[in-house]
């Protein structure tokens, strides 16, 4: 089966984010960029499906600016047999991105397309379920596990309260959760390696998507501050602050 | 102007964070209606017909809509939502998981996770695990939002009369099947609407450890959470999870335990009331938002908290 696997670059995980003083956005200026860690479980789980002889072809997918090409040769390296990028200067929007994810789905007609829940930029959370929508695919979303059989994935899903599990007819749209694997490090000769791998760029005019933007934002502000409270000394001058100060006990 | 809110529900009872999306709903405007999709879920019906701020019930009772799958959820919701001028859920994993569906059928955008209503096309939003807050207006001719149940208070669930329509509509799509689901069966309260947490980190060192703060829990009536760490090691599930990629809290009472403080944790809880912070590293960041801080070795301070309280 041939597994398609969308992935997006986001300011690292590291990075602590600050609007900027205008209030115009975020300041990204020489922030350390890298793959969507929700991302890279999604490719991890791909390729593990390749290793287990279930997948035949891995393909990273990326819709945004030729800067991604960074985050697609990650994939690469990771184990993905060639990569698609979009390419687009616009910041596209979940929707756009669908869009465009089903136009790439429908030439490369894939038995699975496994994405990250969310990207840790905009904190969306809607790619995954777009793309299911607008193919009228099921859709598997926060998964935890997967078993694939034959037309057919079972998928664990994380959900309030519990863990669900529903079966799915494939074509079908898994978006990952974070105990779903553990993701490998990219080695430094599969890093070389991925190098010569193949990446093919495609405009969205190409593929007919109209990419712009149906929200505007109007500003990006920091959130109040909260203050540092007090040090106490002990369990009972905790006990006496919360009952007769803060009133949280009784 | 009119709103759609999709109730969340378990075929029985109405789940409160139905109430918070209400408030939501009537800042936005007056003209409000909820859909009940389900499968024998005459009584949850019923619990929506009494909130007060509702005008009409409108009930999709269906086996296809018996465990919310979003295949036939998202469907149905676009089918009916281009009645109105708004589409609001809560943020839960229901939510997340069928609304962005229907919003794609609507060619619509999304406006997920919204913080405060500005107008009837502009939100608030946190954006960075809540290191930044924007504030986006939508162009689009229906606005589809999930709502962040801890910014906005419970609407009244009672003094309300609206009137229930049943509808026909919808149908199951068959290409996913519900297979089984298991609950953590927990007397305690549910994380989300608890007056009181009580979380455990990496601190705690495994999860046995956590039995720690069960009594503690018990005494106080509140849930108990963990931090993406603790999860991540494996100490407890996933459902416990508070932070940016769990589950957003803002009790009265915030108890955080081993809990170092990553920016991906405060992001679900630093909107609690009074937070409290346990950690023998006084150096730790939590220590930074947190009303009381106490620099102990935690399991010498949980069991002394515990016969103390």
């Amino acid at each position: 089966m041939k597994v398609l696997v969308p992935v997006k670059r986001v300011v690292d995980y590291n990075v602590k984010v600050k609007a900027k003083s205008d209030e115009s956005g975020v300041d990204l200026a020489n922030a350390k960029m890298s793959l969507n860690p929700f991302c890279e479980i999604a490719i991890e789980e791909a390729v593990r499906l390749k290793e287990s002889g279930i997948a035949n072809e891995v393909i990273a997918v990326s819709v945004g600016s030729s800067a991604s090409q960074e985050q697609l040769r990650t994939a690469l390296a990771l184990g993905a047999d060639r990569a698609i990028l979009v390419e687009t200067d616009l910041d596209a929007e979940p929707l756009a991105v669908a869009k465009a994810l089903k136009e790439v789905a429908s030439k490369e007609n894939p038995d699975l397309i496994i994405l990250g829940k969310q990207a840790i930029d905009d904190d969306s959370n809607q790619t995954g379920q777009m793309l299911a929508a607008l193919m009228n695919a099921s859709q598997g979303t926060f998964a935890s596990d997967l078993k694939v059989t034959a037309g057919s994935v079972e998928v664990t899903r994380e959900v309030d309260g519990g863990l669900q599990t529903l079966s799915l007819k494939l074509p079908a749209i898994i978006t990952t959760d974070l105990r779903l694997n553990e993701p490998r490090y990219a080695s430094l000769p599969n890093i070389m390696k991925a190098k010569k791998k193949p990446l093919e760029t495609i405009s969205t005019d190409e593929l007919g998507i109209d990419p712009s933007p149906r929200l505007s934002t109007i500003k990006v502000s920091n959130p109040a501050e909260r203050e540092a409270g007090i040090i106490v000394e002990s369990v009972d001058e905790l006990v006496d602050k919360l009952k007769n100060e803060a009133k949280v006990i009784s | 102007m009119s709103i759609l809110v999709i109730a969340e529900h378990d075929n029985q009872d109405l789940k409160s964070a139905t109430l918070n999306v209400i408030t939501a709903a009537s800042i936005i405007g007056s003209d409000i209606d909820v859909l009940v999709a389900g499968s024998n879920c005459s009584s949850v019906s019923e619990a929506a017909s009494s909130i007060a701020l509702v005008s009409k019930v409108i009930v999709a009772d269906n086996p296809a809509f018996e465990n919310c799958l979003a295949e036939n959820m998202g469907s149905l919701i676009a089918e009916i939502g281009t009645n109105y001028s708004h589409i609001l859920a809560a943020a839960t994993s229901n939510g997340k998981n069928c609304l962005p569906r229907a919003a794609a059928l609507l060619d619509v955008a999304q406006i997920s996770d919204i913080s405060a209503v500005i107008s009837e096309d502009t939100f608030e939003r946190p954006i960075y695990a809540g290191n930044c807050i924007a504030t986006v207006q939508s162009s689009d001719s229906i606005k589809v939002i999930t709502v962040r149940t801890t910014s906005f208070d419970s609407a009244d669930n009672e003094g309300g009369s609206a009137s229930i329509e049943e509808i026909s509509q919808g149908s199951d799509l068959e290409i996913s099947s519900f297979l089984k689901e298991e609950v953590a069966e927990s007397d305690r309260p549910e994380l989300t609407s608890a007056d009181i947490v009580i979380s455990g980190g990496r601190g705690m060192q495994n999860g046995d450890n956590f039995s720690l703060l069960e009594g503690i829990a018990d005494k106080l009536g509140a849930a108990i959470g963990a931090s993406r760490a603790a999860v991540d090691s494996g100490f407890v599930p996933n459902d416990m999870q508070v932070g940016q990629t769990g589950k957003i809290v803002a009790p009265n009472l915030y108890i955080a335990v081993g809990i170092s403080g990553a920016i991906q944790h405060l992001a679900g809880m630093k909107d609690s009331k009074v937070i409290v912070a346990i950690n023998k590293d006084e150096d730790a960041p939590i220590f930074q938002i947190a009303d009381y801080g106490l620099v102990a070795d935690l399991f010498e301070a949980l069991p002394e908290l515990e016969s103390k309280l």
